[in-house]
């Protein structure tokens, strides 16, 4: 360890690190622009100059940019040398010539950066005397506002977007003064990270601008850590309350799982919470009509009371995408058996096949940041920027770990990142992609395979017998596919961390199958091998490890008329299952209770509707993909009657009902039983502290202790002040009182340190900065195999698709915006979704006689679809993709065979895009897309 | 002893001195220009709203009696959605008339503020709206203000230079 | 009608006080409720009235009720005794200042009882000052006025002023009137002498916990206090009623007397005033040395003096 001498103070510090990281972990304030942890030093800002020494009899010592210079054993620096200390204030006030007057209508304002560091260096007045230089905007898309006056050339926006999520549209233009970031000509962002560029920014040029819609300063806003409901990876967000709507979303740091990042659909995909879609008041439906209508609580209890006469013939659906401990609770009101996981019966054989793969080893699941470090990747059947997007973006750290590991053998450190790209060039990790048509990671892979489902299992399979060739062999693969799976193979063997990605969003359990027969034959070799599987929805695992019954038999259940009272739990069934299945079930009972917080097609057919919380409104824990257990905690308490999910189900729950002793009180009593009778999530409990954790005898505050307008808020409506609600769920208050320190990481609400109003506050939360959060990241793994017996191989290799004349594979086709129930009602996101459309390759349209624009027909068993037809020669022949998951689509079960054809011939559909097919993965002409909606 | 009666002496002399009183509300006390009474909000010499909806002047508040929402008009002028202030918390300290940052806030020599209902004394934007720009007159943070507004384009701003044609080639 | 009388010109002395404050210190004081404000006292008195007659839970009631009655009870009881003009009084005691004497003594139990029954820290502590300094400044009140008694060979009140005739005993009783008027200020608990109330320190010493009424009750006893030693002082130090009759008749001379009697207890209640408003009020301990160390021998001197002169001159 070498140690550091700084100002007369000698501190041991860890080797190879630079000296601003070291400087900043150490709790030091030094100020820097251009730095970044997750980007690396790029040393363009000049702003962390600190003066260097010789040794102990130097006195003059020299000015080093700090984050250019990497720490050795008995550097002596200094921080306070009035040379250095004028060399930066010196900088800030040539950086804020050009910067306009802007701060009181900046979005950007009490959480700046630049606001920050020049109060830091001490820079206050103004001298310059000239003129200031101005630009024009652009039109960036419904999410990023761009104000490129405020700009001082950092250069961090384009190192995040182009080189950390290889962007392309978003670049630097000019020279010298005039230098400006924008894209070539007006349009949406086409990134799907171009969100991150919010936080990035350290000054005001990038801000959110659904923001900007309702806008509120940081200090203002109620936040809590909460988990992003909108995929499978569970990635932590900090979101903010203010008026009783939400604000925003912001990235909470977790070092284990989404890092410093989040994707668009996480950041901007929280409108539904204020949505005029909500559920915010119990409605029954009465009359002939079946009108819904706002009910008491009396007329509640009435339904209710009926219903409990039957107790036994209660069918309870739980969800996907409700928490661990709102699930548990229909548990324990249907019983186990009568408990239902809530998932389309193919994706929850899915589900519990990667389950079953993630628990039976050998291969670990691996964590986003994990994910980030692999050396080698095969992707099988997934569209990772479209079914996981922060999983594509550590891919695409991983497609450069090889560049790392080339620098580190010319002694360059990783964080010396304009070195590190200049040595490595365009190289990438090895990084093959099996999948049915194009992908947004395309313009990383190595190489691309384009082939129907069961093809991307046989290579899968082939791959694995390449490795092992004890591993089933396939039969009759053809010379270039074997020569592919024995490149794959030997890529993976190879590399220090090889890492399979697959998922279920391509339904086909083979491909999962396959995926997991490469980490079984891998583990033969060698010890780390990563997996990540990637599943649809927030708590798909969960829900998968908690529940047994599925809706795989539910005609059968139907059939047998034993149920009275169906209570659906924050699910749409008709996005499970067709709707005349769904439409039986709820004939089938006399009473149908849903507990929902937005209305969907289930609930308006619903007897009782119960105003469910949003993750905004609610606490609970989610299982990610990854097989870790998050707490999520509520932002703020709803006006009105919407409660938790399982308060509702408390409350009609019989037993709980006019016993107060033995009902549950609070959050913590659900996780507790819960935690006896589930063994396998019984570790849930350490996600984060119960609700009787103090600090000090404080909780933690939700409001930061600035928060103003406290007096004069709802003056309006009231003048007596209302007492804050008592939250008896966590250890957070509801208010400003609370404890103001670093709580521990699961209970961070916010980022602030004194003198650090922006997110770079976030260094001091870290115990090392860019590491782990002050005691461990949040979170616990529920599944982690010892690996000690390896599991047999499967058996089975499917054969190759033999369609017939017409008949062609439907492929189920994710959007990263369009396809997830929630982020759609979004404003802002709504403007990005594409529209629907089929996307077929050319040859299998010409034999179909269809153009690009044409209306194409598809039968499906009863299923029959007519959508626009995009061309794409990467589209795999014999394979056509239809959108998935848009709201108000019909529900199609998929993958399946299909007739695609008799092309009713039709002008070209101007609402159709072209597909992502351009090789790049990316748009090339500006604006396509932007205003397509 | 006598010093005492002195000062016993000298305080009935008083008796024959001038009264200080101000026989308020029969004659109106001089307030001066900084006193602090009544909130208003200002407007710009082109007479539109000042407030651009910054929040300095909520949180500055120590009692946080102010409470707003900005939004934008649509040339992107930002300006208060609503604007309250709850006259019944507020200590008249003068910290949100400091802390604005464009002149709008202004603390006005008008005191006579009694109401019978504290409902009353909530405020809300058109109650502290005025129609002049009250004690500084000539400022228009909007023409110092980077930002392009509806009449004002980018470079337009005093002392800006006009925009940059990024695609220009000259040095 | 004495009685109601007293009463009057006690709860007005409430106003009095206030304007002449005011005026003292260049301000105007009650001026808006009627004619100068004179209506004031009635408005207070309304204002008293209607307020929450409030006996705190920890109090013991009785003596919490009883202490107010006493204080205007003894204080209005003297008025007995007091000559107003010839033969306009209530009783013609022999001994008159004696019952006067005894009358002012019983008051200390009012104070002293109300800072007891409060059973509140600042009320007791203005109880017992309020004792000690009532006790101490009585021995030497009494003695000071020996020299009248001595000079008047009499304790009847008309007598003294009879005695008068000549030459007011202000004169050749400058000291003993002085001694005997520093201790009624002391008697009265009036300012610079009002520690047992000492605002800054004890709250409103013994009647913080007195609200309403109640607190009317100490307030008015206060002023009763007041206009007492004012009149007493006027009666044996200023020749009473006397003064020129202006020759009217036999059946107006009361009037005028009363007058006379009335203008000088009024003179010397407005010098109560203007001590109010001129003096600083002394430490507790500086009160009770003064009390001791030099009020005693002085009083005690004068009366040999007075003495030794009266009987040179029989």
């Amino acid at each position: 360890m070498p140690s550091l001498w700084i100002d007369g103070k000698t501190y041991e510090v860890e080797a190879g690190k630079n000296l601003l990281q070291v400087c900043l972990s150490l709790g030091l304030d030094l100020p820097y622009f251009c730095w970044h942890p997750a980007l690396g030093s790029v040393g363009a800002c000049r702003q962390c100059a600190v003066k260097q020494y010789r040794d102990e009899n130097d006195s003059v010592g020299r000015l080093v940019m700090a984050c250019m210079t990497p720490v050795t054993d008995g550097m002596r620096i200094t921080l306070q040398d009035e040379g250095s200390v004028e060399f930066r204030a010196m900088l800030i006030e040539a950086l804020m010539t050009n910067h306009p007057h802007d701060c009181p209508v900046c979005d950007e304002g009490g959480e700046c950066h630049l606001q920050d560091m020049t109060v830091m260096t001490g820079h206050n007045y103004r001298d310059f005397r000239f003129k200031k230089r101005t630009f024009n905007n652009q039109y960036l898309g419904p999410f990023i506002n761009h104000e490129m006056n405020r700009c001082i050339t950092c250069y961090r926006c384009v190192r995040f977007y182009r080189d950390y999520a290889d962007g392309p549209d978003l670049n630097a233009f000019a020279s010298k003064n005039h230098v400006y970031f924008g894209r070539d000509c007006d349009g949406a962002l086409e990134s799907e990270f171009s969100g991150n560029l919010v936080e990035v920014c350290p000054t005001g040029v990038f801000t959110d601008k659904t923001l900007k819609e309702h806008y509120t300063r940081k200090w203002d806003l109620t936040t809590a850590p909460s988990v992003c409901h909108h995929c499978g990876l569970g990635c932590n967000t900090l979101a903010g309350e203010r008026y009783g709507s939400i604000r925003r979303i912001i990235n909470r740091y977790n070092g284990a799982v989404n890092g410093y990042f989040l994707c668009d659909r996480g950041r901007f995909g929280y409108d539904f919470v204020n949505a005029g879609t909500r559920i915010r008041e119990p409605l029954a439906s009465s009359g002939e009509t079946k009108t819904q209508v706002p009910v008491s609580v009396e007329k509640i209890q009435q339904l209710v009371s009926e219903m409990n006469a039957g107790k036994d013939k209660i069918l309870g659906i739980g969800s996907p995408r409700a928490s661990l401990e709102a699930n548990y609770a229909l548990m324990k009101l249907a019983g186990p058996e009568h408990f239902l996981d809530g998932m389309a019966p193919k994706e929850s054989s899915l589900v519990r096949l990667a389950l079953s793969i993630l628990r039976n080893g050998p291969a670990r699941s691996v964590s986003l940041q994990e994910a980030g470090q692999a050396d080698a990747v095969f992707i099988l059947g997934e569209d990772v920027t479209h079914t996981a997007p922060m999983l594509a973006l550590s891919l695409r750290q991983a497609a450069r770990q090889v560049c790392v590991q080339k620098a580190a053998k010319a002694n360059i450190p990783e964080w010396h990142d304009a070195a590190v790209r200049e040595l490595a060039q365009e190289e990438r990790s090895p990084f093959y992609i099996a999948a049915t048509g194009a992908t947004r990671l395309d313009d990383v892979a190595t190489k691309k395979m384009c082939v129907p489902l069961d093809g991307i299992a046989r290579l899968g399979l082939a791959v694995a017998h390449a490795i092992d060739p004890s591993a089933p062999a396939v039969d009759g693969l053809a010379d270039s596919d074997k020569q592919l799976a024995g490149e794959i193979a030997a890529a993976l063997m190879n590399a220090r961390h090889p890492l399979v990605v697959s998922g279920t969003s391509s339904g086909c359990s083979s491909v999962l199958k396959a995926a997991a027969q490469i980490t079984i034959a891998l583990a033969r070799t060698r010890e780390k091998v990563g997996i990540s599987l990637i599943v649809p929805e927030c708590n798909s695992l969960g829900i998968a490890m908690l529940a047994n019954g599925t809706l795989e038999n539910l005609d059968e259940r139907i059939k047998s008329r034993r149920y009275e009272t169906l209570v659906v739990l924050e699910n749409d069934l008709y996005r499970r299952l067709p709707s005349a299945q769904v439409d039986a079930l709820l004939e089938s009972v006399k009473r149908v209770i849903v507990i929902d917080h937005t209305t969907s097609p289930t609930s308006q057919k619903a007897h009782l509707v119960l105003p469910a919380g949003t993750f905004a409104e609610a606490d609970g824990t989610l299982v990610n993909n990854e097989g870790r257990a998050q707490r999520f905690f509520q932002i703020f308490a709803p006006e009105g009657e919407i409660q938790e999910s399982w308060r509702w189900i408390r409350d009609i729950c019989p037993e709980s009902r006019g016993n107060r002793k033995t009902a549950w009180q609070d959050l913590s009593d659900v996780i507790e039983a819960l935690c006896q009778d589930v063994p396998a999530l019984a570790k849930i409990q350490e996600a984060a502290p119960t609700s009787d954790f103090r600090i000090k005898g404080l909780r933690v505050a939700r409001q930061p202790h600035r928060y103003s307008g406290r007096t004069a808020m709802v003056a309006h409506k009231t003048i007596h002040e209302p007492k804050p609600p008592e939250d008896p769920d966590s250890p957070f208050s509801f208010s400003m009182e609370g404890y103001r320190g670093i709580p521990p990481a699961p209970l961070i609400p916010r980022f602030w340190s004194p003198g650090w109003n922006s997110v770079q506050s976030l260094n001091k939360f870290q115990q090392e900065v860019g590491g782990e959060l002050t005691g461990g990241d949040p979170g616990v793994r529920l599944i982690d195999p010892d690996g000690s017996d390896s599991p047999g191989y499967f058996e089975d290799v499917p054969a190759v698709s033999t369609c017939s004349g017409d008949q062609v594979q439907l492929i189920p086709l994710w959007r990263i915006f369009g396809s997830e129930e929630f982020s759609v009602l979004s404003e802002a996101v709504q403007q990005k979704i594409p529209g629907m459309s089929v996307i077929m390759n050319p040859k299998d349209a010409e034999k179909a006689n269809l153009k690009t624009g044409s209306m194409a027909v598809i039968e499906s068993g009863d299923m029959k679809l007519q959508l626009p037809v995009s061309l794409c020669e990467s589209q795999a022949a014999g394979t056509v993709a239809i959108p998935a998951g848009y709201r108000g689509a019909a529900w199609i079960d998929l993958p399946a065979l299909g007739e695609s054809g008799r092309g009713m011939k039709n002008e070209r559909n101007p609402l159709v895009p072209d597909p992502d097919c351009s090789g790049s993965g990316w748009h090339s002409d500006c604006g396509s897309q932007s205003d397509l909606a | 002893m006598l010093s005492i009666l002195r000062s016993i002496w000298l305080v009935f002399l008083h008796a024959f001195a001038r009264r200080e009183t101000i026989q308020y509300p029969d004659e109106m006390p001089y307030s001066p220009p900084r006193w602090r009474g009544r909130i208003i909000l200002s407007r710009d010499p082109d007479g539109e709203e000042r407030c651009v909806a910054c929040n300095l002047c909520a949180v500055a508040c120590p009692v946080a009696c102010i409470s707003l929402q900005a939004t934008e008009d649509e040339s992107g002028r930002r300006y208060p959605d609503f604007f309250r202030i709850n006259f019944s918390r507020c200590i008249f300290c003068g910290y949100c008339e400091e802390a604005c940052p464009t002149y709008a806030i202004q603390l006005t020599t008008d005191f006579e503020m009694g109401e019978f209902k504290r409902t009353n004394l909530v405020y809300e934007k058109e109650d502290l709206l005025i129609s002049g720009s009250g004690k500084y007159p000539g400022y228009n943070f909007y023409r110092q203000a980077g930002l392009a507004i509806g009449g004002k384009g980018k470079g337009e701003a005093d002392c800006e230079e006009p925009p940059i044609d990024v695609h220009s080639l000259m040095p | 009608m004495a009685l109601g009388g007293i009463l009057t010109v006690a709860a007005n002395l409430i106003w009095l006080e206030r304007r002449l404050l005011a005026l003292w210190q260049d301000r105007y004081g009650p001026n808006r409720v009627g004619p100068f404000g004179l209506f004031q006292t009635i408005a207070d008195a309304i204002k008293m009235f209607l307020k929450e007659d409030w006996i705190p839970p920890f109090a013991d009631k009785a003596v919490f009720v009883l202490a107010p009655c006493i204080i205007n009870a003894t204080a209005l009881l003297s008025f007995a005794v007091i000559p107003f003009a010839p033969g306009v009084q209530v009783m013609d005691l022999g001994a008159g200042l004696l019952f006067l004497l005894a009358m002012s003594s019983l008051g200390v139990y009012s104070v002293t009882l109300a800072g007891w029954a409060s059973n509140n820290k600042y009320a007791l502590l203005g109880g017992l000052r309020a004792s000690a300094q009532m006790l101490s400044y009585e021995v030497y009140m009494s003695l000071s006025l020996m020299g009248v008694v001595l000079m008047a060979g009499s304790l009847n009140l008309s007598e003294i002023v009879k005695a008068q005739e000549g030459m007011w005993f202000c004169i050749p009783q400058c000291v003993g009137m002085a001694l005997f008027f520093i201790a009624g200020i002391a008697e009265t608990h009036r300012l610079p002498f009002d520690l047992p109330e000492a605002e800054a320190e004890l709250v409103a010493g013994f009647h913080s916990e007195y609200s309403s009424m109640k607190f009317g009750m100490f307030f008015i006893g206060e002023y009763i206090g007041i206009t007492l030693i004012s009149a007493l002082t006027a009666l044996l130090y200023f020749g009473g009623w006397s003064g020129p009759l202006f020759g009217l008749s036999e059946n107006l001379a009361p009037f005028v007397q009363f007058g006379w009697f009335a203008l000088k207890t009024f003179i010397l209640i407005g010098f109560f005033i203007l001590l109010r408003a001129s003096m600083p009020r002394p430490r507790y301990d500086q009160l009770i040395e003064f009390g001791w160390k030099a009020m005693l021998p002085l009083s005690l001197l004068n009366l040999l003096v007075t003495g030794a002169v009266v009987l040179a001159l029989e």
